[in-house]
């Protein structure tokens, strides 16, 4: 295995070991809250995640933006916005599903109308239309520069989430650690185990995309082995124009049956 | 840029006024759905004159999307959109041109819808002025907004499903605005200075920007 898999390996190790350590201590180690009881291990969980979903979010739009400007149009912009955008739905369906969980206790309904929560679930539907179009058949590139526009229009409600508890003063409790004056109101090992957990699942995040990219790579890969395999078989069949000297086509991912 | 949108522009408002899709199908529509609306919430108990702003914008986001969807049609049948590129017209230009004929259209379709609730449900519109810019400004964040999706998913066959699932999330904050500043304009007689006609502000000019900047990376698809 080279250098860089083997990085890949540590950092999901990482991840794992870090996302078990936080559940120790969220479970374990650190006391029920004064006000919350044990309602407040769920704080060891949500913000993190959440903050998953936007880095995502984040990276989609950065590489959106390097697939668009044309000094570096790349293909591997256009994997990476892909791969970070299924991380980041995946993590906005758990931000809402544990922030669900929370506000039942808390606020005794599964869901309310907060100014947060809805445009986190419309962030949530914006970027399953992103996937949508994305599905859409077509040359890459074309696909690529359909999804980088769709992506950066979706983004702009990023910033909006995130100033929405400001502007629309609803339930939802003000921000606990990117709190205007940079000073968080969580103490000691409270804090401790929410900061593992940030690391934790941003390291999750990591692991998550550079795997997923591997696939689209892979994806990408059979599809140009197949072509190519089509278009030889074809000439071959129509005379043999290429037969002789031209290297085989045939590819392990093929033969191996691994990515059929 | 401006002269190849008034171009672009005038050919779509053209198209509309011989084909008269807007006047035989859309205006009856929205009409239809206010008299849906009147059945499935009931004339009683002033209810249907408190939900008529959210009535009017989610009627008007309909069909706008339906607006859209034929805006963006017409440029794909035939290799017309290949024609626009062929003639060298600017593709800021042309997004111009494609938002402004969509937003009158939809103003059209809001100065039908307007009388309709004041007719059908009984509404008494107060603060006209800030009804007027809340809705010059909604359209203009949803027509922006519309085109430019509309044009992202012209080239597919799914493009009557996907639009709306794409548009109408991505324009739900305006939908909110729009909704909250004409409940402020008829039930508080709020002015102009209301904070919501500000995001509308905003929101509009931010995706106007947006699709003027990048229409030429869709226009290139």
């Amino acid at each position: 295995m080279n250098r860089s898999g083997v990085l890949v390996r540590l950092i999901g190790l990482l991840a794992i070991i870090g996302i078990v350590g936080t559940y120790w201590m969220g479970l374990v180690v650190t006391p029920p809250d004064v006000f919350q009881g044990n309602l407040v291990r769920l704080v060891y969980l949500h913000p993190p995640v959440a903050w998953v979903a936007y880095l995502a979010y984040g990276v989609t739009s950065l590489a959106s933006i390097a697939f668009l400007w044309k000094r570096t149009r790349n293909l591997k912009w256009d994997r990476l916005a892909a791969s970070s955008a299924e991380v980041g739905v995946l993590f906005t369906g758990l931000t809402l599903v544990t922030g669900s969980i929370w506000g039942r206790p808390t606020w005794g309904v599964w869901w309310t109308w907060d100014a947060r929560l809805t445009t986190t679930a419309l962030l949530f539907l914006l970027y399953l239309g992103y996937l949508a179009i994305r599905r859409i058949p077509g040359d890459r590139y074309k696909v690529g520069t359909r999804s980088a526009v769709a992506g950066l229009v979706a983004f702009i409600d990023v910033p909006i989430v995130h100033q929405s508890v400001v502007w629309w003063k609803t339930l939802h409790q003000g921000a606990t650690v990117l709190n205007p004056s940079l000073s968080p109101k969580i103490h000691g090992e409270m804090a401790w185990t929410l900061l593992l957990g940030f690391v934790s699942f941003t390291l999750l995040y990591v692991w998550f995309t550079i795997k997923r990219y591997q696939v689209a790579s892979m994806t990408d890969e059979l599809e140009d082995v197949e072509v190519d395999r089509m278009i030889r078989e074809r000439l071959e069949s129509d005379g043999g124009v290429l037969s002789g000297g031209a290297p085989r086509a045939e590819s392990n991912f093929v033969d191996g049956g691994s990515l059929k | 840029m401006f002269h190849d949108a008034m171009i672009v522009a005038l050919k779509d408002v053209r198209i509309e006024l011989r084909s008269k899709v807007l006047l035989n199908q859309l205006l009856p529509f929205v009409l239809v759905v206010l008299i849906l609306f009147g059945f499935a919430i009931g004339t009683a108990n002033q209810t249907l004159v408190q939900v008529s702003p959210g009535i009017f914008w989610v009627v008007a986001f309909f069909a706008a999307i339906l607006a859209v969807e034929r805006s963006l049609s017409v440029e794909s049948d035939n290799h017309a959109k290949e024609g626009l590129m062929v003639y060298g017209l600017e593709p800021a230009g042309v997004f111009l041109g494609k938002l402004i004929a969509v937003m009158v259209e939809c103003f059209a379709v809001e100065v039908v819808l307007g009388l309709g609730v004041v007719v059908l449900y009984g509404v008494k519109l107060h603060g006209v002025m800030l009804l007027i810019l809340a809705s010059l400004f909604a359209t203009l964040g949803l027509a922006s907004v519309g085109v430019l999706f509309g044009a992202l998913s012209a080239a597919t066959k799914v493009r009557e499903t996907l639009l709306p699932l794409l548009v109408l999330p991505a324009t739900a904050p305006v939908l909110l605005a729009a909704t909250k500043a004409w409940e402020d304009g008829i039930v508080n007689h709020s002015g102009i200075g209301d904070p919501w006609l500000g995001l509308l502000v905003v929101f509009g000019l931010v995706f106007l920007a947006i699709g003027l900047v990048s229409f030429e990376s869709v226009l290139e698809d």
